[in-house]
Parts: structure tokens; sequence; C-alpha cells
């Protein structure tokens, strides 16, 4: 798979694995973070860290709490106990406006795209958080509104040129084959220009060509952008080649922290992928 | 072979992004401004058909309008954003009534401090959009609980805002000015010194108002808050997360959409019905004004003008057909059959095509750009 | 000893009317408990129920059928009247938009509604119909404690005992019967109820068709209270402050929430409305939904609704 990516991808792929990126100080951690649903312990007393500039992924069985995780760091979900921080701020739980404006995006398991809109208006609502003229220069659309929505127009679509979907800018995304609405909905986290980038699954139900291009995505932005990533996957080629770090949950608790290769090596993570309770 | 794009490039984002990108929309549009800013007033002076008599300015042209732009109100809040409205004819009443009181001079006596809100009787112009304002204002009142309740329950709680208002405007006699019979009737419409009286300067007056709001509705629905309104609307969670603020979203849809169904029925009481009471404005307008939407198209603002078009015609229809036929019908069964059929559409197109009429306009669009050639 | 005499009359007034808006609003929490599609069509099928039983009955009567016979049949040809209707909301619209968001659903619900409306007055006049079917006269009770006795109508205590009879009815059919639980998996996840071979097309028949039913019910005896007329399908309105409060998928919470419904509003009409001026009844139902909405979203006794992406 890492000979492919290089293949496919050139000079990103090949400069990722020669790696003279920097990875920095912590960006987000969370600590001792639990969450329960009613009766059901979704996350017990988990603890990471996610280093500025590194690809960190998230791994586990079915049912680990790794989504729930993500929610928590979205603000989505808040935690009944633990702290999240994030750039330097401790926090009791995260607000999803607060998680949004300081730079973290997110893409979903299901897809949460907006199905009644185009690709093009997808993914300038990514850029909502940026466009600050008021109403009454919209309603004219003229002046100040127009100039915005030119500049933000732009910036969407240098994201439509990275990720090849010229062809469907006007299309309903609802239309669209599964495959490209995962990208859209990517081209719709990156159009934040977040500096965490959160992928709940991005891969699943593709095959092997369309992998390979969603990983070259992902491993672009990461080099030349410097986006800190956190992807959950399902996908272990994948994650044994992208990522710097892989952190594996089950049953909701943490039970292996590190580089790839130590991870592979764990006895208790493989356990816990051959169905072995403990 | 008409209608086709070839030869048409955009050179500018700006181009792209314009209400009508293709220039055979655009002619088409012109020539139907200037059909109904000159040619229909030319027809109705010289009587000649279909404006031989007043009935059609005055029975359908006017109303058409006027509803028309109370339907772009209530699908920018039901289509655009999502949030389901059966209160938008008391939001008309409260932009009647509104424009009314501020048409004739405000007096709040304010004892517990000594004092009072005293405005002289404001010219029409301001009354009517200071009615919009206050139909505004309570838009967003009622919007606040959009934040914790969603769907059905929304609409019960629209439901207590019409409810609500019927029972104001029939009971608080302030609003009436103490009118004996409870009926009120309009300032003369005089703005900026012309006086509009006859059928046609009235429906001009009406073209006017619609022409400006649809164009700030539909620049509204294209910039950055329609696309929040319309990501509220499709996925709540995901735009949240992407830091769309739904208390925003919604209250300015709310108030936006108060706002223009305020005006609505401003124009509605002032220029169309002249003299008016509650019932004017009751629960049955506010599902007519949900079927225009419906059946025009949510999420569309020529689907407003369609859906409006057609529920207003659809009696008329069925009361002429018959007759024209030979077939006696009488008034009642008319009603009843408006009824019928009304309903049957609404299941029809909502099995068919959910998009209403504005999706079948585009589609026959479509088709249009390969005629004469099938595919 | 008097204020209290009145206040409680004033009190079971409320609350026998109340419990006449239960009986339209359990027509409701059936069809949305099984099929998770508000019906908005309940008001207008008590009227078709109403007019059907109605004119029937007339007919009948007319003829020189003996009264018991009558009611029977007619009570009959409403039936059956409700059951095609069932049939035909089912297979022309209910079907065909069974993959639909909730919201087309609704919409197509007041699409019906109107079919219903237009449909039932033409087929059977649009005048209104007096339907006597019960007491309608005052009785005066517990005159031993307050002086002259507490008035109650005859007709609304008909009312409360018939939907006490409807309601425990419905429970067991929803918790004992292979068809009640078969209800409750359908609203829970049709495609899963369909994938282990339960007929959705004939579940969801049976319960428009209890649905129907339930409506004829509350036909009988609103129409006995107000004559059959076209105005009693803005009961159907009445009763979604009461599905609010009670929650919507739940049948006790019919009952109570018609109870406070019905108590709420005679109550705030009495004793309110000589303050503010009379009509508090028309809109004081909304607005108590209203807050109840602001502070308990899934009403009294519905249940909670998580999210989840």
């Amino acid at each position: 798979m890492k000979a492919d990516i290089q293949e496919r991808s050139g000079a990103a792929g090949a400069a990722h694995a020669l790696s003279d990126r920097v990875i920095g100080d912590v960006l987000l951690s969370v600590e001792n973070v639990s969450l329960a649903f009613g009766g059901v312990k979704a996350i017990s007393d988990v603890s990471f860290d996610i280093r500025k500039g590194e690809i960190r992924a998230i791994i586990g069985p079915n049912g680990a709490g790794k989504t729930s995780m993500l929610n928590v760091i979205n603000g989505f979900y808040h935690p009944n106990e633990g702290t999240i921080t994030f750039k330097g701020t401790r926090r009791r739980d995260m607000r999803p406006y607060i998680a949004a404006s300081q730079g973290i995006s997110r893409t979903f398991q299901n897809l949460a795209l907006f199905k009644g809109m185009t690709t093009l208006d997808n993914i300038m609502a990514g850029r909502a958080l940026k466009m600050r003229r008021g109403l009454l220069w919209q309603a004219l659309h003229w002046g100040p509104a127009l100039a915005e929505e030119i500049r933000h127009r732009e910036a969407v679509e240098k994201i439509i040129d990275f990720l090849e979907i010229q062809h469907i800018r006007k299309a309903p995304v609802g239309k669209l084959p599964y495959g490209l609405q995962k990208r859209v909905e990517l081209g719709r986290a990156l159009a934040m220009e977040p500096e965490l980038l959160l992928l709940d699954e991005p891969m699943a139900g593709m095959n092997l060509e369309e992998k390979k291009d969603m990983s070259r995505y992902i491993l672009t932005v990461n080099d030349q952008l410097g986006t800190t990533v956190a992807l959950i996957e399902h996908d272990m080629g994948v994650v044994m080649d992208i990522s710097d770090r892989v952190v594996v949950l089950e049953y909701g608790r943490k039970i292996a922290d590190g580089t790839p290769e130590e991870v592979q090596r764990n006895q208790r993570v493989i356990d816990a992928y051959l169905g072995i309770s403990h | 072979m008409l209608y086709r794009e070839a030869g048409q490039f955009k050179t500018s984002y700006a181009a792209d992004m314009a209400i009508f990108p293709i220039r055979q929309d655009r002619i088409a549009l012109l020539l139907l401004l200037a059909f109904a800013f000159v040619g229909i007033p030319l027809l109705a002076h010289f009587q000649l058909w279909p404006l031989g008599s007043d009935y059609m300015l005055r029975a359908i042209l006017i109303p058409f309008l006027i509803l028309a732009l109370a339907a772009i109100g209530v699908n920018i809040l039901v289509g655009y954003c999502g949030q389901i409205s059966l209160g938008s004819g008391a939001f008309m009443a409260i932009g009647a009534y509104s424009a009314y009181k501020f048409g004739t001079g405000v007096h709040i006596p304010l004892e517990f401090i000594g004092s009072e809100i005293a405005i002289p009787p404001l010219p029409v112009l301001p009354s009517i959009l200071l009615g919009g304002l206050m139909a505004a204002i309570v838009g967003i009142l009622f919007g606040i609980p959009s934040l914790r309740i969603k769907g059905l329950y929304l609409a019960v709680a629209t439901l207590a805002a019409q409810f609500f208002f019927d029972w104001v405007f029939l009971r608080v006699q302030w609003f009436t000015n103490y009118a004996p019979s409870g009926s009120v009737n309009a300032p003369d419409l005089v703005f900026f010194g012309y006086f509009v009286h006859s059928p046609i300067e009235r429906y001009l007056l009406c073209l006017i108002f619609v022409t400006v709001f649809a164009l700030i509705a539909k620049n509204l629905v294209r910039g950055n808050i329609g696309r929040q309104w319309m990501a509220i609307r499709d996925m709540d969670i995901a735009a949240e997360l992407m830091g769309i603020r739904p208390l925003y979203a919604k209250l300015t849809a709310f108030a936006v959409s108060s706002f223009i169904v305020g005006v609505a029925g401003a124009l509605w009481a002032f220029v169309y019905l002249g003299s008016w009471e509650p019932l004017a404005f009751s629960i049955d307008r506010s599902l007519q004004l949900l079927f225009m939407v419906i059946i025009g198209g949510l999420g569309s603002i020529l689907g407003s003008f369609l859906g409006a078009a057609f529920i207003l015609i659809l009696p008329i229809m069925l009361d002429q057909v018959p007759h024209a036929l030979g077939i006696p019908i009488s008034v009642e069964t008319v009603s009843l059959l408006v009824f019928v059929v009304t309903g049957s559409l609404i299941c029809y197109l909502l099995i068919v095509e959910p998009h209403g009429f504005a999706r079948l306009w585009a589609i026959a669009k479509e088709k249009l750009r390969l005629w004469p050639f099938p595919y | 000893m008097l204020v209290f005499g009145q206040f409680l009359e004033v009190l079971i007034g409320g609350l026998l009317a109340g419990v006449l808006y239960s009986l339209v609003a359990l027509g409701f929490v059936l069809i949305f408990k099984a099929s998770g599609v508000f019906n908005f069509a309940q008001g207008a099928m008590v009227l078709l129920a109403g007019l059907a039983l109605v004119r029937s009955l007339d007919f009948l009567a007319a003829r020189g059928v003996p009264t018991w016979a009558a009611i029977l049949l007619a009570l009959l040809f409403a039936a059956i009247v409700m059951a095609i209707t069932a049939a035909l909301i089912q297979k022309l619209v209910l079907g065909p938009l069974v993959n639909q968001s909730d919201l087309s659903l609704f919409m197509a619900t007041i699409g019906i509604t109107f079919v219903l409306e237009g449909a039932g007055q033409m087929l059977f006049g649009s005048d209104v119909y007096p339907l006597s079917l019960f007491p309608t006269d005052a009785w005066f009770i517990l005159d031993s404690v307050f002086d002259g006795g507490i008035l109650v109508n005859k007709l609304d205590v008909w009312g409360g005992l018939i939907a006490g009879a409807l309601v425990a009815g419905l429970a067991i059919f929803f918790q004992r019967t292979k068809t009640g639980r078969a209800l409750r998996a359908v609203a829970d996840d049709h495609a899963a109820a369909e994938s282990v071979g339960i007929p959705i097309t004939w579940i969801w028949f049976v319960v428009w068709l209890v649905a129907g039913l339930v409506a004829l019910v509350a036909a009988t005896v609103w129409g006995t209270k107000l004559g059959v007329q076209f105005s009693i399908v803005f009961l159907a309105l009445k009763a979604l402050p009461v599905l609010i409060i009670g929650g919507f998928t739940s049948v006790p919470g019919a009952i109570v929430g018609g109870l406070i419904v019905g108590a709420g509003e005679k109550i705030a009409e009495v004793y309110l409305g000589q303050h503010i001026g009379g009509g508090i009844e028309y809109w004081f139902a909304y607005v108590l939904a209203l807050a109840v909405l602001l502070v308990r979203p899934q009403g009294l006794f519905g249940e909670r609704i998580i999210e989840r992406i």
C-alpha cells in the first residue's frame, strides 16, 4: 500500500514518507474523559493527545467509542468526566461553535452533507464562519457582500481543483455516487481551513482507487498546509501507512497508544481484533 | 436549439453567480417585466382583453401579487430554513394592524411613569414598513422556541401564535381604534404625494413592492445567509459543528420571513381589501400560504409565484370550466371541489415531484435545452 | 363553600370536556405510535365518520326502521366508509410515500384532510346535522354536600366512560395481541419489521382503520354535543396541544393531556377571562402547550429524543 501511495501521489507521498515535517507540541489532549448514555458507558477514562502537524489514527473494533470520542472533541457530546485541552485552554467540555471557530472541522461516518444543495454550495457553506458581511449588504448582493462572496468563491474553487471535483460543481449532492459525496464532505471540512481535521472513516465503502486518492488528499493537506489530522479508520493498511501515531480503543477504554509498529505488535490489540475479551 | 447555452462563457465568478446566468433566461425575464410594468397597464387603460374590465386587475392580479409576496416570506422560513409554520396568517395580521396603527397615530399612556408614547400618524410607506418590522419582532419572539423544538412541535407553537393573535385583534379594541363594528378602513394611499387610487395604480404599487422584495429575497437566499438557512434545514447538527450558529440562522429566517409576510399583510389590508376584519388572516390563510409554497416548490422563489398563481386561479377555473362546458355547478360545490383538488394535488405532487412546480419548470427547461433533439 | 362548589363545577366540566378531546387525540396517538406519521387528517376523519353516521341514520329513520336497528346499521355503514377510506389512503397516498421524510408524510396528511373534507361534504352534504345518541341533559350531583348540587352534563359523563373503555381496549390491543406487537415493531423501524416478515401495508391499513373507528366513536360523542358539522374539523387542531402535553406516543398521555387541557381551558376562561375579556379558550391550550414544550420538549409521557450523528 505504501508503495502504491507513493507511486500514485508522486511527490506528496514520497515527501511524506521521508518526512521532514515538523511535529510540534500538543495541539489537543483529552484527559480522563468518560461519557455515558443512560446506563451505557461509551467512553471510560480515556486520555490521549494529538500533536500539531501529525496524523493520529483512532482505531478499534466496532462500538469502541471512536465516533463518540470525536463527538466529544467537537462539542456535540459533553463528557460526564474529564477535560479537553485545545490550544492550551483546558475545558470541561467543548462547545460546537468554539470548536469550529478555533479551527476544528470534521467529516462524518454516515455522511452529513446538505442534500438540498449543490457541491459548490455545500463547500461554500463551510466558509460561513469566515463571512462577515451583514444581512443588509447581502440583500443588495453588491459592494462589500459581493466582493466577499467572490473572494470566498475563489478559495473554494482552489479546494474544488485540489479534490478534482470541478465536473460536479453544480450537481445536487444527493445525486452523486457515494465516493464523490465523501470527497465533497472532505472539501467542506477543508473549506474551514482547519488546524485540526477530524475524519470519521473517510475511506469507508471505497475501492482501492478511491482509497489511494483519499489518502493522497489527506497526506497533501497534512504536508503542505500543516493541518493536523485525527482519523478513525478500519483499513489497517491505510492506518499503518499514513499515520504517525495510533490510539486503540476497545469498549470505551484505551488499550494502546504509540506508533503504528508498536501498536501492531501489541498483544491486547491483536486480541481485541480477534474478539478475545479481557 | 433556441435555448442553448453554447457559446455563453462566464469569465468571472460574479457572472457565474448571477440570478439568470443563461442569456435566454435574462431576455425572457426582461420581456416579462416589460409586459408586467408596461403591457398590462396599457391593456387595462385601453380596456383590451383580457383586461376588459376591472375584474382581472382587482380580483386576480392584485391578490396574486400580494399573496406571492407572502408566499416568498413563508418559503424563506419553511422552504429554505425548514422551520414549519402554521401561523403565517397571524403575521399578516400583525403587519396589517400595526401599519394601521402607525398610519392613524399611536397613543399609549404610561401611567406608571406619568408619561406616554405618542406618535403622530405616519405616511403610508413608513407605516407599511413599520408593520413589517413589528411582524419581524414578533417573529423573532416566536422563533426562539425553535431552538429547542423542531418539526411538528414547532408547528404547534406557530399555531399558538395564530390563535393567540386571532384573539388579540378581536378583543383588544385598541388595534381597531375602538371601532364599534370591529372592522377597520385603510388610510388613503398617498405615496410621495401621489394618490394611489385606481386599480391600475394599485396594481403597479403592488408590482413595485413585489419586484423589490423578490429581488432582496433572491439575493439573500443565494448568499451566505441563504446557505446557512439551507444547511440548518438539511442537517442542523452538521451545520452547527461547522460553526453556523443555529440561533442566528433560525432567528434571521423568522425575522426576514415575518417581515415580508407582515408587509404583505399590510398591502393585503390597505391595497386589496380596503377594509377588513381579523377573519381575513385566520388559519385558513396560513394553510393557503403553506399550500402555495408546497405546490409551487419549497426552497424556490419562482415556486412561490407559481404556487400563488395556481391556488388563486384554481377556484376560478373550477368555476368557469364547467360553465363553459355547460355543466351546472353550484358555488358551494365549487368550493368543495377546490378542497378536493387542492388536497389531491398536494398528495400527488408529494409523491411524484416533492419539489413542486418549480422543479417541473426546471425539468421543462432542461428538455428545452435539448429540443428539438431527443437527447 | 359556594365558591368552592362553583370551582368544582367548572373543574369537573373541564375535566369531562378534556376527556372528549382525548377521544380525538387517541386517534392521533394510534397512528403516530404505529407509523410515525402525524395524521393532520384525524379531525377530517371525525367529520367523515360523523357525516356517514348521521346521514345514514336519518335515511333509515325516515324509512321507518326501528331506532335501535337504525343506529346499528348506521354505525356499520359508517365503519365501512372508514374502512374504505383507510384502504384508499394506504394505497394511494401512504404506500407511495413510505420512504419519504416525516415532513412529507405530514404534509400529505394535510392534503388528505382537504380531500376528506371536500369529498365528505360533497357525498353527504354540508349542513349541520344534529345527532342524539346520548342523553344531553343536566344532572345534579353531590347535592347533599353543595347547595343545589353540582351541574354535570350527562353527555360528558358518557364521553368519559367511553373514552375509558377505549383506552383500556387499546392498551390491551397494543400490549397483548400479536397485531399490536407488530404495530409497535413497525413504528420503531419499518424496514426492520418488513425484513422479519411483518406485512407493512396490511399493518398500516389496520392502523388507519382503527384510527377511523376511534374517529367514529369520537364523532358519536362530539356529534351529539355540537351537531355534525364542518367545524368539527377544528377539533383536530385542539387535539394538538393535548398531544404535546401528553406526548405523541402515549395512550395514557392522551388522556392526561386531555384532562389538563380541558380543565385548564375552562378554569382560565372563567377565572382569567373576567379580567382580560372572554374567548381565552380559543388560545389557552396552545400557549399552555408551548410552555410545556419549552420546559419538556417530549411532553409529560413521551419518549426522550436522543439525536445521533
